[in-house]
């Protein structure tokens, strides 16, 4: 019951924020409702009880990426335009509301959710979610594990060598 | 206990509305904002399936998710400055040579 409300809540305030996150005129309204999307999303992840991916959720994406964002927002300067949506703004959501649809329907069809809700082949687990996704990283997982931090180092050199000043030869 | 319908249908939605973020906006920030949308819902779908099944894969690949896409947003972030250096629009109509 107060689980059925928490899911209304967190579901409908993400789908709202996301659609403001789009839909906004000026970029740090919509920076805002990225914020308040990404902390509903974390709070999801709590009720699907991956505490470790909401922890994280906030941490890096709303801690970490969305305060670069509003970093980089804030030293370029954006002024809110006048026109900020394209001209074919109706043709695109029209589609949009058909792909919905359309997904949903496939979806609707598949036999995973057509079947009898079969009980998840859950039990609580002994140890904690941050226990269980150790464990995975480190044994199953270690290669991608390996290979994102690879990926990191070069997002990292990548992002420092575009934006580094070039001194003009004169 | 939630369903896992439902969860896929938020999942769902959310992605569609970050799609049609990016296909609207003329802002190229809002188009980087959308792009975290869809890649939310997918981290949605991910654990949602993973709770369903009682595995914790879909936990793990989420966290690559989040990883990767920090990694998008700075080298992302580092292209606009660069761009933004040489000419200060923002319009994505107006972005459309190859060399500034």
């Amino acid at each position: 019951m107060a689980e059925t409300a928490f899911f209304i809540y967190f579901a409908a305030l993400t789908l709202f924020s996301s659609v403001l996150t789009v839909g906004l005129r000026n970029p740090v309204y919509c920076s805002l409702a990225l914020l308040s999307t990404l902390l509903h999303v974390a709070g999801l992840f709590v009720l699907l009880q991956a505490e470790f991916i909401a922890a994280l959720q906030v941490i890096v994406y709303a801690g970490a990426v969305l305060v670069l964002y509003i970093f980089v927002l804030m030293l370029l300067n954006i002024k809110t335009a006048e026109d900020f949506v394209h001209k074919q703004v109706w043709i695109a959501l029209f589609f949009g509301v058909v792909l919905i649809l359309e997904i949903l329907i496939g979806l609707f069809q598949s036999p995973l959710f057509s079947s009898s809700p079969k009980t998840p082949t859950q039990t609580t687990p002994s140890i904690g979610n941050t226990a269980e996704i150790g464990i995975a990283l480190f044994t199953e997982y270690l290669l991608p594990f390996e290979i994102v931090g690879i990926i990191l180092l070069g997002a990292v050199i990548g992002a420092l060598v575009l934006a580094k000043k070039v001194p003009t030869a004169s | 206990m939630i369903p896992l319908t439902y969860y896929v249908t938020v999942s769902t939605l959310m992605f569609v509305v970050g799609l049609m973020g990016i296909l609207i906006r003329k802002n190229f920030l809002i188009i980087l904002f959308a792009i975290e949308l869809m890649l939310n819902a997918a981290n949605i779908n991910l654990v949602a399936f993973s709770r369903h099944y009682g595995e914790v894969d879909g936990q793990v690949i989420s966290l690559f998710i989040i990883t990767i896409a920090a990694a998008e947003a700075a080298v992302g972030l580092a292209i606009i400055i660069v761009l933004f250096r040489k000419k200060a629009i923002t319009n994505v109509d107006e972005l459309n040579l190859m060399k500034w």
